[in-house]
């Protein structure tokens, strides 16, 4: 098999050049996606039958949440590939996941609170699943610190891409902490081994949205991560060149 | 051993070395990260007796017991293993019904009522929508089953099989 695709991946004129090529193929499909899952989600679907439309911040909620994980999963897979190739644009990508996913982070919470107050019965208690999901947002804001607290960036990004990698425990923690602990959260409706607990016009919407998402931190990942590369490659010669063409 | 074989190790031995000492320390912290403890746990003496623990379970239907005039209520809080008696004077959250999950903060008194100063309505992952909710109950005797299959409701299909009242249900 022929690994020069990858290993021109370690090549940040190279990654620059494909991420800005690349970031209309998931920005467009996403905002599609997020359009239609909203109009069926927000429409197409039924009311719940005990929470009525309250149930409806489920495809907000749901997929921050999911991401929130996700991205950082992303951020340590990244950190680590940086750490053993001694690969600078892999650092670079990890640094750019920090700042989405803390925001979806804070997203998830955000809305998992404004439905929790109605449904039930308060904003916030210190319950297992809520408070992995809050370390998961100080793990990003931990992580955001230590790299603006380190002046040379191959300090910074070993120093914290440490942090990523130990960060990692909190993720599995987040995932089964409702079937562990007796949890106020509820078990997963959907990303779990059996079908899913909820009918085909509440669960498509939930699935485009989900996709959708995900492709938009993509686009905003590759967005950043050119944005990442021009400020570490600046005295570059490539960069000199290609901004001059 | 190379440069990156050493910093591959490294990794690992982080990663395997940061999950021990989380395990050791959720194991140690088990009593703490329980949010509730339900009704088996209080008959096994597992809660704290004299200090304010949460109890979680479901509403035995038919038990709810509303004082008119006043805030005062009393219901049975059930796993279908053991039930345990609770009172409780306050508004409760709109979740909060017959055979639906429910969280008491209080402490339990020597004649064995939990007496709860917060009730919170606990959710299952059950969603759908009121029509399927209705054709689920009539089948079921007009009584919502513990746990609903969403996706076999409704269309004719088969009825969801209802669980015996005996079937232990550790998630609710």
């Amino acid at each position: 098999m022929d690994w020069t695709w990858f290993h021109r991946l370690a090549s940040p004129p190279h990654v620059y050049r494909i991420a800005g090529t690349l970031t209309p193929w998931f920005a467009w499909p996403a905002g599609l996606l997020i359009v239609a899952a909203l109009y069926g989600g927000l429409v197409l679907a039924p009311p719940d039958y005990q929470q009525g439309d309250g149930f409806r911040i489920i495809y907000v909620h749901a997929p921050t949440a999911w991401l929130s994980v996700m991205i950082y999963t992303t951020m340590a897979v990244a950190a680590a590939i940086g750490l053993i190739w001694r690969m600078k644009v892999a650092h670079a990508a990890a640094a750019s996941c920090a700042g989405i996913g803390a925001w979806f982070t804070a997203a998830s919470l955000v809305t998992g609170m404004l439905w929790g107050k109605p449904m039930w019965g308060t904003y916030w208690v210190w319950d297992p699943r809520l408070t992995a999901q809050l370390i998961l947002l100080f793990l990003y804001l931990g992580y955001m610190g230590l790299r603006a607290g380190i002046e040379d960036t191959a300090r910074a990004d070993r120093a914290s891409a440490v942090l990523a990698i130990v960060g990692v425990v909190n993720v599995p923690i987040i995932r089964f902490s409702v079937d562990w602990w007796n949890s106020i959260h509820q078990a997963p409706s959907v990303m779990k081994m059996d079908r899913p607990s909820m009918p085909a016009d509440m669960l498509v919407p939930l699935l485009l949205m989900l996709l959708g998402f995900t492709l938009y931190f993509f686009a905003v990942l590759l967005v950043r991560l050119r944005a990442e590369i021009l400020r570490r490659e600046r005295s570059a010669s490539w960069l000199r060149e290609a901004l001059s063409a | 051993m190379t440069p990156r074989r050493r910093r591959l190790l490294l990794v690992v031995g982080i990663l395997a070395g940061v999950s021990l000492a989380g395990l050791l320390a959720l194991r140690a912290f088990q009593d703490n990260v329980m949010f509730f403890f339900d009704p088996s746990q209080v008959a096994a003496g597992e809660a704290p007796s004299g200090e304010r623990f949460r109890l979680g379970g479901m509403v035995r239907p038919g038990t709810v017991d509303r004082k008119s005039g006043s805030l005062d209520m009393a219901f049975v809080v059930t796993d279908f293993q053991h039930d345990v008696k609770v009172r409780y004077s306050g508004v409760v959250p709109d979740l909060f019904r017959e055979n639906q999950g429910v969280i008491a903060h209080g402490r339990l008194e020597p004649d064995g009522v939990f007496v709860a100063d917060e009730i919170l309505a606990k959710h299952d992952e059950n969603y759908m929508a009121p029509e399927v909710a209705r054709s689920i109950k009539d089948k079921h005797g007009g009584v919502m089953p513990v746990n609903p299959d969403p996706a076999s409701a409704g269309g004719g299909g088969a009825a969801a099989p209802q669980l015996p009242a005996s079937t232990p249900v550790t998630r609710f």
